[in-house]
């Protein structure tokens, strides 16, 4: 491993300050030490954050919950308020990684987690993300798990998270502390897509510091689910994943959420597909049809075509189960 | 149900240890992290050597830039092609005994590339991070030539190879006629299959630490499935004294085949170690993993034909492999065809392939694995043309006698697999038709195949010392993959001497101790156990004789088959009151203790007249969701004839690690090449997909009862590969029954299922 200088922090302010260029902030370390081990990431040093006081689970004076960026991933799934008010949202943490990763894995670590892309891992080949300007070894390559939407001629990655992809549906607010001072930043313009700069993965500027997320509150506990699509029954990355909530009046849709994983540089939201579900019937066809909205650019690559098919079913599937379920359920 | 045949004069008693459940006798050591692998021994000076990988598939290296590594303080030596000594220059001298036919790798020989993540240097340090880190700044340049790696689009050149590799013959010759016979059937299935590259990826990756002594000589601890065979080779390649030199590997962490030949870093290690004089580990990193041996890549095609009532008419195999350069691996794949069903008109064709890779390696059931799933397959699809159950398919076409041969089989209870497993399963409630059964949003499948594989024997010698306080200490070569031999052996001679198990001590994993081949191929318990009991056999003989010439000996003038050994003691058969204990007949005679060394053979008059091969039949519940195609196995039932088996503990677990990695086969594992780079790209356990707990439901794992008394004087067969060979083919017969869909690549991933769900 390339030496590096390491400090920890002893409050955020202090943080935000030793957060020079070519320094990275370290929590779980979960993606971050095994990036490094790969020699994927080079950072000259790594702020440890893991201390600071931003580990709670609190009540929003909007009435929603707010998730310090520390808390850990499994702390934060089995929370009795998230598990109730936002099921959702436990049901995709459990989805994701393993028992021990999240136990180790913090809720700020996972918004920033890397593409699992087989080219940015392997230093021996052509990645922009990694190394702008050397090409996408996926475009034309190997691509099963690559993007169908938003991609361009520079990466095709996909973000590989469950927990972001339910954030986006639960429309989060990101708490972010930097040089400039606190922001707040919807949750749909954390993530960008990849563009002519596939190396930037987020709209966050150097030194800022994910403190917490905001789930407003909506949640959205009676008729939700989270589905995910994976080649195994574990620890494997989403093909597609589904965060499908509903508010019911009868048998009618009077709102919609629907968020998309393993599909794109960023969980994909469009509101037009949700539209076309508010104030209809929740009906297969229905459901069917706002699914071709959300996909209608979609792209396929040589191995991941099927992807647009599975993302369509996967749609259908998740309103369908979200319509049916009543009351919260536990995951 | 466990039943254990019983073999007249084998058992020196009945309630002797084989046939028991015994608990692994290592397993102590290992669950408390007692049990030292590889890359866990050390010296207090030991340097670390990290691998440079080749970053292109074909071409030569044109500089090597080793200053920004070896400016790193600590950073010892980088070892290259330019900077290595002389090495052997004989291919002879680079074979070993899993070698097929042709020039082994050479690592660090010259410039060529000659496949992707071939080593290219070895940078040696005082840490393995630093090691690591400087690995990174090697600066090589190389001139790129064109290379081919998709067994796809170069099938069409293949050549059909020799008998290349020991324990693989080349298919039969033809016989009756084939292509008009099928023509001619009235029923007929012809279709192409395929089979993913897979690595063996045992948990613990290959390693290597040598410790250098003061004397100059050396103990290798390496990762192997066979010391004495990685003994040779470095003692040919570096032109070492046999008795400089011991190879140690008392624990495998799982190998699967990865450890039949001596792999680079033992090379590398071995390297560093004379010439730096020093002790060194070296220990490959997971995507290193994929630098060498794998299942290769396959595509078949196999046709049957068939009368309307299900007698077999043609049946034609064909499979084309890939393998190296410059190795002829061969597996043969096809062979199995010929032997498993009667039919008269057989046309089995095997061909390779040269591609830029590095050699294919043996990997649980090598070719059987790839081979009998395409048959089986086959077979559920015929049957459904003909609307005939897949089972009374398999029966209607069971062959008697070898059909490859003509040869019996020394003994074959296929019959009784299919009977008990299918009972087990409750198959008779299957309903036939596809998308016939379901639960919810779920189709449920019902699919059954059969399964073969050798039953081979070497040659091996054991070493026995009894002490004068009746403990035993039995050792050979061999090796334990953690699949049982520790225990099994122990079994073994407990059982021939009457001893407790705790008296018992088994040694292996030693190229000092008496010669045993590689383990592999599940021959271990036929090879090892084998020459076990016969050395144990001459303790007991000596035992006898000394009894019978103690003064007032109860034991007088019994003869040796009218004695029983039990409870450390010898008893008189049919007077138990007759009896004197292992202490007293050696304490009576003054002797401490009884050294032998045997060496078993197999029953080579037999072997010329018979077929030696194990038999499964395996049942399979799968779940198939109507609408996203994911698969989900629900239930395994697989029943085995192995002869007798010896731990029906051990031997489970063998079936049921087997049947894991059957679904592995099945649904998940594939390795990804980029044909444009010539490389494999998902090289790490989160995109190379082996089952975890969620996929693995219940397996429920059946031994039949099997007296075989010509296969070695155990009555056992090894079980050691017969485990997976079935089970992708009864995953997909029962994904097609679940759904109606047909795939016949593997893995059968989601995607296949649902472009046949459209």
């Amino acid at each position: 491993m390339r030496s590096f200088t390491y400090s920890r922090a002893g409050s955020a302010a202090e943080a935000v300050g030793r957060a020079a260029a070519g320094t990275a902030f370290v929590a779980g370390g979960t993606n971050l030490l095994d990036l490094m081990k790969a020699d994927v990431l080079r950072p000259e040093g790594l702020v440890d954050i893991s201390r600071l006081p931003l580990d709670r689970i609190e009540e929003t004076a909007e009435g929603g919950l707010r998730l310090g960026a520390l808390a850990r991933n499994a702390d934060t799934a089995y929370d009795e308020r998230v598990q109730t008010r936002y099921p959702m949202l436990s049901k995709a943490i459990l989805a994701g990684a393993s028992a021990q990763l999240r136990n180790m894995a913090t809720n700020g670590g996972n918004l920033l987690q890397r593409t699992r892309c087989y080219y940015f891992y392997d230093t021996a080949t052509p990645c922009n993300k990694r190394q702008p300007g050397s090409g996408c070894g996926a475009i034309g390559g190997v691509n099963r798990i690559h993007a169908i939407l938003g991609a361009s001629d520079q990466c095709i990655a996909v973000h590989p998270s469950d927990l972001c992809v339910a954030l986006a549906a639960l429309e989060a607010v990101v708490r972010v502390t930097g040089p400039d001072g606190e922001r707040s930043i919807p949750f749909a313009e954390l993530h960008r897509l990849p563009g002519d700069r596939p190396e930037i993965d987020t709209v966050l500027r150097p030194g800022d510091l994910v403190t917490a997320i905001d789930l407003p509150a909506r949640g959205f506990a009676e008729h939700s689910t989270y589905l995910k699509i994976r080649d195994r029954a574990s620890y494997a990355f989403a093909l597609v994943s589904v965060a499908a909530g509903l508010e019911m009046d009868g048998d009618t849709v009077r709102d919609a959420r629907l968020a998309l994983g393993g599909v794109a540089h960023k969980p994909w939201r469009d509101p037009e597909a949700e539209a076309a579900l508010i104030g209809k019937p929740a009906t297969p066809d229905r459901f069917r049809a706002a699914a071709r909205v959300l996909l209608r650019d979609a792209k396929g690559h040589e191995h991941n075509s099927f992807k647009i098919e599975l993302a369509e079913r996967a749609i259908v599937r998740a309103l369908t189960e979200a319509a049916e379920r009543k009351g919260a359920s536990r995951p | 149900m466990i039943a254990i045949p019983s073999i007249p004069g084998f058992l020196t008693e009945p309630n002797g240890p084989i046939g028991k459940p015994v608990s692994r006798v290592d397993g102590r050591k290992k669950v408390t992290g007692n049990a030292h692998y590889a890359a866990e021994f050390t010296l207090p000076d030991l340097a670390h050597g990290c691998i440079v990988s080749s970053a292109i598939a074909r071409g030569r290296i044109t500089r090597i830039d080793t200053a920004a590594a070896l400016a790193l303080p600590g950073v010892i030596h980088v070892f290259t092609h330019e900077n290595r000594p002389s090495l052997a220059w004989f291919d002879r001298k680079w074979k070993d005994d899993d070698a097929p036919k042709g020039a082994p790798f050479r690592p660090l020989y010259d410039a060529e590339i000659h496949h992707a993540l071939q080593p290219v240097a070895l940078v040696v340090a005082d840490s393995f991070e630093l090691a690591r880190y400087a690995a990174r700044l090697v600066h090589i340049e190389y001139e790129a030539a064109p290379h081919q790696t998709d067994l796809r689009a170069n099938r069409a050149n293949s050549f059909t190879p020799g008998k290349d590799k020991g324990g693989f013959q080349p298919p039969p010759k033809p016989r009756g006629d084939p292509e008009q016979a099928f023509l001619a059937s009235p029923v007929r299935v012809d279709a192409e299959f395929t089979q993913a590259a897979e690595y063996h990826n045992p948990m613990e990756m290959h390693a290597t630490t040598v410790l250098h002594h003061d004397d100059g000589t050396l103990t290798v601890h390496d990762k192997t499935q066979g010391v004495q065979n990685c003994h040779t080779y470095i003692c040919n390649v570096f032109g070492l004294a046999k008795s400089a030199v011991r190879v140690m590997s008392p624990f495998v962490g799982g190998a699967f085949g990865s450890g039949l030949r001596p792999q680079h870093q033992l090379f590398m290690a071995m390297l560093a170690a004379t010439q730096l004089k020093r002790s060194i580990r070296v220990e490959l990193s997971r995507p290193q993993m994929f630098s060498f041996g794998h299942r290769p890549e396959t595509i078949q095609r196999v046709a049957l034909g068939a009368d309307r009532d299900g007698t077999l008419r043609a049946l034609i195999h064909e499979a084309v492999q890939e393998s190296s350069r410059n190795e002829n691996y061969v597996e043969i794949v096809v062979n199995w065809s010929g032997q498993q069903y009667a039919c008269d008109n057989v046309r089995l064709d095997y061909t390779l392939s040269r591609l830029d890779v590095h050699t294919p390696l043996d990997q649980r059931a090598p070719g059987a694995a790839t081979g009998v799933p395409a048959l089986e397959i086959a077979m559920d699809e015929l049957a459904c043309k003909l609307g005939m159950d897949p089972l009374d398919l398999r029966l209607k076409n069971y062959a008697e006698t070898d059909p490859n041969t003509g040869n019996p089989f020394s003994s074959k209870e296929l019959r009784a697999c299919f009977r008990h497993g299918a009972e087990r399963f409750g198959w008779a409630k299957r309903s036939p038709a596809p998308r016939s059964m379901r639960d919810g949003r779920e189709l449920i499948g019902w699919g059954m195949a059969a399964g073969v594989w050798d039953a081979m024997q070497g040659q091996a010698a054991a070493k026995a010392v009894l002490g004068v306080d009746g403990k035993l200490v039995v050792s050979s070569a061999t090796a334990d993959i953690g699949t049982g031999t520790y225990t099994v052996m122990t079994q073994i001679a407990a059982d021939v001497l009457g001893l407790p198990i705790e008296e018992v001590t088994f040694c292996l994993g030693d190229s000092s101790l008496p010669a045993a081949p590689v383990e592999g191929g599940s021959w271990t318990v036929s090879t090892v156990g084998s020459a076990v009991k016969a050395v144990c056999d001459r303790v007991r003989s000596q035992l006898i004789a000394l009894a019978g010439k103690l003064e007032n000996s109860p034991l007088k003038g019994v003869a040796e088959e009218d004695m029983v050994f039990a409870d450390s003691h010898l008893i008189v058969r049919n007077d138990r009151s007759r009896r004197l204990s292992i202490t007293e007949v050696m304490r009576g005679s003054g002797t401490l203790s009884i050294e032998e060394e045997a060496r078993a053979l197999p029953y080579l008059l037999a072997r010329a007249r018979h077929t030696f091969a194990t038999h499964s039949a395996v049942f399979v519940e799968v779940r198939v969701d109507e609408d996203l195609g994911t698969v989900r196995v629900a239930r395994v039932v697989s029943a085995i004839a192995a002869g007798r088996i010896i731990n029906p503990k051990t031997a489970r677990s063998q079936i049921q690690g087997a049947v894991v990695w059957g679904i592995g086969m099945g649904l998940e594992e594939e390795a990804f090449t980029d044909h444009r780079l010539g490389r494999v790209m998902n090289h790490d356990y989160a995109e190379y997909h082996v089952p975890v707990n969620a996929d693995v439901p219940e397996i429920d794992v059946l031994f039949v009862e099997e007296h075989d008394d010509m296969v070695n004087a155990l009555g056992a067969k090894g079980v050691g590969e017969i485990g997976i060979v079935g089970v992708p083919a009864a995953i997909a017969n029962a994904i097609h029954h679940a759904t109606g869909v047909r795939v016949r690549d593997f893995p059968i991933t989601l995607d296949k299922v649902l472009a046949g769900l459209r």
